[in-house]
């Protein structure tokens, strides 16, 4: 009951707030008007402020000015984060995000370095604060409290851990190198654990009493530290497993197979919570471990459908917990001022958090082969944050045992405030100033990765011939080990073919390019649209069909029977598919309107959704990308081939041998050509034939039309090979079917067929060509270049063609 | 021993049985333990290296060229787990690669001696504490040059899409299930990469020769490569705990 009652929590509190709000404005506008306005200016300063102030500082502060709004109205709080609320709804995912998306290579290389901050660090806070508290306040620096050793040793507990959401939140704002913020970032989802867990043990102390501690008690709580974080750790690695292994069986059912990962989740996280083990160490680990898997098995709609999911909740928890710590501090009843225990709990916090850092990196310096530099050390320092985590165990404090508790919870907010608006607007200009090393923000670079691939085996084999064993040794075996048996059982069959990491970036480039041909082609295919006369328009999109069914069997030959519709389908709605209907039609001609009215009829027809709950796409059986992808795979085949025969690769973007006629005639004509091409097509042309024997010699003139155009830089988003034309090579034994009719026949119907034949689809599908061998001088790659702004289909009317002919 | 670090298949398909190995070694070591003392520290100055690290390396490579004076490429076969590295063939190279040694000279050699082995070894050290900003970008430049030097195995200053394709196949050649093509179109789509990164836009008429070291440079310009390009040297003296095994 309660749990659901305060899953509503957050809606009622808006709700509620709505009338709040119209109460408070009809009770004094005077006051509200010049808040609103305040507002509205700071939204309008939005950009401005964020890029000095962190997020989370300024939804603490609008977490201020609801809370102020609910105590005008009440005159009491109503709304504060409960400890219920917010370890077992607003937490969990925020964690299980970070777990998922953790960089696994960089976390577990420094996993030893965090582990020392995480556990050492973390108990050396708790017990300098807790000690050092309890000092002055014998020595009478905070008045008259009611607060003994222990009770100082669970607050200083439970202030030890540096948070990650709010390290999260400053961090990311703040590029800093990788390794430095893996350092501070695995530390604070680490020690989180170790801090819940010494939280848990100082409480039982308490509970106890100081007079029931010996000796085996503290051995008692001392191992069960271990069993607690490692058997979190533990469950959090058995849930994952479990989730791989479940993720390879759900292929029939990707609608829900995202959902299991949250599911699962969340399961780590309550199972954990339920043996008392370390809950937020097991939703970590669970993240860590099954990232690799999980992404591999599931669809790839369904990997991102878990990327976005999780990130929305992940935000939406971290920007309500700031919030509600915005608000919580707007209550009389919670606020126990005493400057000295405040004043003190900061400065100790901050003193021994820089004494920690450097203390530990210290010893670690010894033994690390880059050792961490001193501005990497006071950066650390500085970003010990306190969040959320420390105010919710703040809050789950037991009144009887702890008098002060308010007291407790007041510190921690202020320290929560402290920490992370003032030490979060301060530690860009920080990082500025001590000129940290950022990190570079690349992009998926296929070169870099191969490098690093290269680079990786080279240190592989220096350490075996020196003969030591170091880390690379370690992390060979361990891949070794990963690759032979656990990929084995965690990991589809058929995904492990194309888990290689290398191929994993390819095929995202891949995609990327896929989805960059794919709008683009619609973009100009719609521009076409309001352009071109009806007759043109409607030809095209008939020709756009035709001609990818043309190239397609002959790029497929191997492939299984595959959906050709189902390409079309999502790239050009419009197009009539139905390539039957389309040859019947092909003598048929003029009646645009006819034409035009059929297509969109049947286009209607074809994306007829039926409805299901379990199935949400209309292609099921066959994925497009697959197809892209293989069709790839077979062209750069031919043209590695070609390349390497010494063929000259130019030569053969035409894909059939009707086509290679078509372009010979025109060719044959290249004065009439250039002027009767209203769109310009004719580089297009020109570089179909440029190998050509007949066209050689008008190489330099239309070269000149390909200046002319505006340069199509490869840069534009375009950085894959993959996508070239057809490099076969034509058959001049076949004589075309129709062979005999264009040349003759100045009607417009063969002139329409034979266009759609034209060969602009390869050439649009392949933007970019491969590299040839230095030796060649036309380089068939920048011909692409210069190819792809009129690679646009707008072939000439039928009119102007026959008149061509 | 020192193949005690190697797998025991090593141990076992080495010439020489441990037993008699290790007199001869310590004799060796006794012999020349004088005049090499000052040779060791001459070394060490010019590489940078410590002495126990020479020593050590001194060491391993008395076991490699079976207390020959010099290296041969085929010492390498007795390093198990480099046969199991699939860029083993370049690797082994640069070891012989006069660019490597520091001298301005090009070519291959045939076998190499100790300090020219230790030369190698030195691109691999983690450099001096205290650098200033232009001993980093030294430091890096000639790391990166050692990497290139790999690659470009021709010597002629580029690294050509050849040699890159080449390379590309050796590093998934592990990957089974992939074929050659997918390789192929990898080295290729990376090759295209660096043009477009380095050259930006191309005119029709021009080509792409290969890789130079400056557009190299410029693309591992986010790699921080004089703080990753290191490989721990053990500085404790092992000698006595080999023997005692």
């Amino acid at each position: 009951m309660t749990s659901v009652s305060s899953m509503v929590d957050p809606v009622i509190f808006k709700t509620t707030l709505n009338s709040l709000w119209t109460k408070a404005s009809a009770k004094s506008i005077t006051i509200t008007v010049p808040r609103t306005r305040l507002e509205t200016k700071v939204f309008e300063l939005d950009h401005r402020v964020t890029s000095v102030f962190p997020e989370s500082g300024l939804l603490i502060f609008i977490g201020f000015v609801l809370g102020g709004i609910v105590w005008g109205a009440n005159n009491v709080q109503t709304f504060t984060l409960t400890p219920t609320v917010f370890f077992f709804y607003l937490l969990p995912q925020i964690i299980l995000d970070t777990g998922y998306f953790m960089p696994n290579k960089l976390f577990f290389s420094n996993l030893g370095a965090i582990l020392i901050y995480a556990v050492i660090g973390t108990c050396w806070n708790a017990a300098a604060v807790g000690i050092s508290m309890w000092g002055c306040y014998l020595g009478g620096a905070m008045g008259d409290l009611n607060i003994g050793l222990l009770q100082f040793l669970l607050y200083g507990s439970l202030l030890s851990a540096v948070d990650p959401v709010a390290v999260i939140a400053v961090f990311e704002e703040v590029h800093v190198n990788e390794v430095l913020f893996i350092l501070v970032f695995g530390e604070s989802l680490l020690n989180d654990g170790v801090t819940v867990v010494l939280y848990n043990v100082c409480d039982a102390f308490v509970s106890l009493g100081a007079a029931n501690i010996d000796a085996v008690q503290i051995i008692r709580g001392i191992i069960s530290f271990f069993v607690v974080a490692f058997g979190g750790a533990l469950v959090g690695v058995v849930f994952a497993i479990l989730l791989s292994l479940l993720t390879r069986y759900t292929k029939n059912i990707q609608i829900i197979e995202a959902g299991f990962i949250f599911v699962l989740g969340y399961l780590s996280y309550l199972t954990a919570e339920m043996l008392s083990l370390s809950a937020i160490l097991s939703i970590t680990f669970c993240g860590v471990c099954c990232q690799k898997y999980i992404n591999a098995n599931m669809d790839e709609r369904s990997v991102i459908t878990v990327r976005y999911v999780m990130k929305v909740f992940a935000n939406g928890s971290e920007t309500m917990i700031f919030v509600f710590l915005g608000i919580t501090a707007i209550d009389k009843a919670i606020w126990v001022w005493n400057t000295g225990f405040i004043l003190l709990t900061i400065f100790f916090i901050l003193v021994y958090r820089v004494m920690g850092v450097f203390f530990l990196t210290w010893i670690l310096n010894k033994y690390r082969l880059v050792p961490i530099s001193l501005i990497d050390q006071v950066v650390m320092s500085y970003g010990g944050l306190r969040g959320a985590v420390a105010y919710g165990l703040a809050v789950m404090l037991n009144e009887k045992k702890i008098p002060e508790k308010n007291l407790m919870i007041s510190t921690t907010l202020i320290v929560i405030y402290f920490t992370v608006i003032l030490q979060g607007i301060t530690m860009k200009p920080l990082v500025q100033w001590l000129k940290v090393k950022r990190a570079e923000h690349s992009d998926l670079k296929l070169v870099e990765k191969v490098n690093n691939r290269a680079f990786e085996h080279l240190l592989c084999a220096v350490e075996d011939i020196c003969g030591q064993i170091g880390d690379n040794w370690w992390t060979r075996g361990w891949n070794r080990f990963e690759e032979k048996y656990i990929s084995w059982l965690l990991m589809k069959p058929k995904s492990r073919k194309t888990r290689d990491y290398l191929f994993g970036i390819f095929h995202k480039l891949n995609l990327e390019d896929a989805m960059n041909y794919v709008s683009e082609g619609e973009r100009r295919g719609s521009l076409a649209f309001l352009r071109g006369n009806d007759d043109a328009q409607v030809d095209f999109k008939k020709k756009f069909g035709k001609d990818i069914e043309d190239v397609m069997p002959d790029i497929m030959v191997d492939t299984e029977h595959v959906p050709m519709s189902s390409i079309l389908q999502d790239t050009i709605p419009s197009v009539s598919l139905d390539l039957h209907e389309q040859d019947s039609q092909g003598k048929m001609e003029g009646d645009a309107h006819n034409l035009l009215q059929q297509h969109l009829y049947r286009s209607r027809k074809q994306h007829h959704h039926k409805y299901s709950r379990s199935n949400f796409s209309i292609n099921q059986n066959e994925d497009e990308v697959q197809e892209i992808f293989q069709r790839t795979m077979r062209s750069r085949l031919e043209s590695f081939k070609s390349a390497k025969m010494g063929v000259a690769p130019g030569k053969i973007i035409t894909k059939h041998p009707q086509k290679e006629r078509q372009q010979k005639m025109a060719n044959g004509n290249p004065t009439n050509r250039s002027k009767s091409h209203p769109y310009g097509d004719e580089d297009f042309e020109f570089s179909v034939s440029e190998g050509d024997s007949a066209s050689g010699g008008e190489g330099a003139t239309a070269g000149g039309y390909s200046f002319r155009l505006p340069p199509y830089t490869v840069g534009a988003g375009i950085e894959n090979p993959a996508f070239m034309p057809e490099m076969d090579t034509p058959h001049p034994m076949r004589p075309p079917p129709w062979r005999s009719e264009p040349e003759m026949d100045v009607t417009v119907a063969p002139s329409q067929r034979a266009q759609r034949r034209l060969p602009w689809t390869p050439s649009q599908i392949h933007r970019l060509v491969p590299l040839r061998v230095s030796t060649r001088s036309e380089d068939s790659f920048v011909m692409a270049d210069v190819l792809s702004p009129e690679e646009e289909p707008k072939d000439p009317p039928p009119g102007q063609d026959g008149s061509r002919m | 021993m020192v193949i005690r670090t190697d797998s025991p298949v090593a141990a076992a398909a080495s010439p020489t049985p441990r037993d008699t190995l290790c007199p001869i070694l310590s004799l060796a070591n006794n012999m020349g333990a004088s005049q090499s003392e000052h040779e060791f520290k001459d070394l060490a100055e010019r590489t940078g290296f410590s002495l126990d690290q020479i020593k050590n390396l001194h060491q391993r490579f008395k076991w490699l060229t079976n207390h020959q004076e010099t290296l041969r490429q085929e010492d390498f076969e007795k390093v198990s787990h480099l046969s199991l590295n699939p860029i083993k063939g370049q690797i082994v190279k640069a070891f012989f690669d006069k660019r490597n040694f520091g001298k301005h000279e090009v070519g291959l050699v045939e076998e190499i001696g100790f300090e020219e082995f230790l030369m190698v070894m030195s691109h691999f050290k983690l450099p001096n504490k205290k650098l200033t900003d232009e001993d980093t970008e030294d430091v890096r430049t000639e790391k990166l040059r050692f990497l290139f030097n790999m690659h470009d195995t021709d010597n002629d200053g580029t690294i050509t899409l050849e040699e890159y394709r080449h390379l590309v196949e050796k590093l998934l050649s592990t990957c089974e299930t992939l074929e050659q093509d997918t390789s192929l179109a990898i080295a290729d789509a990376a090759m295209l990469e660096v043009a477009r990164i380095t050259v930006g836009h191309m005119e029709p008429h021009e080509v792409y020769e290969g890789i130079t070291f400056e557009q190299f440079q410029q693309i591992l310009k986010g790699v921080q490569i004089e703080t990753k390009m290191n490989v721990r040297f053990l500085q404790m003296d092992t000698t006595t705990m080999r023997c005692g095994k």
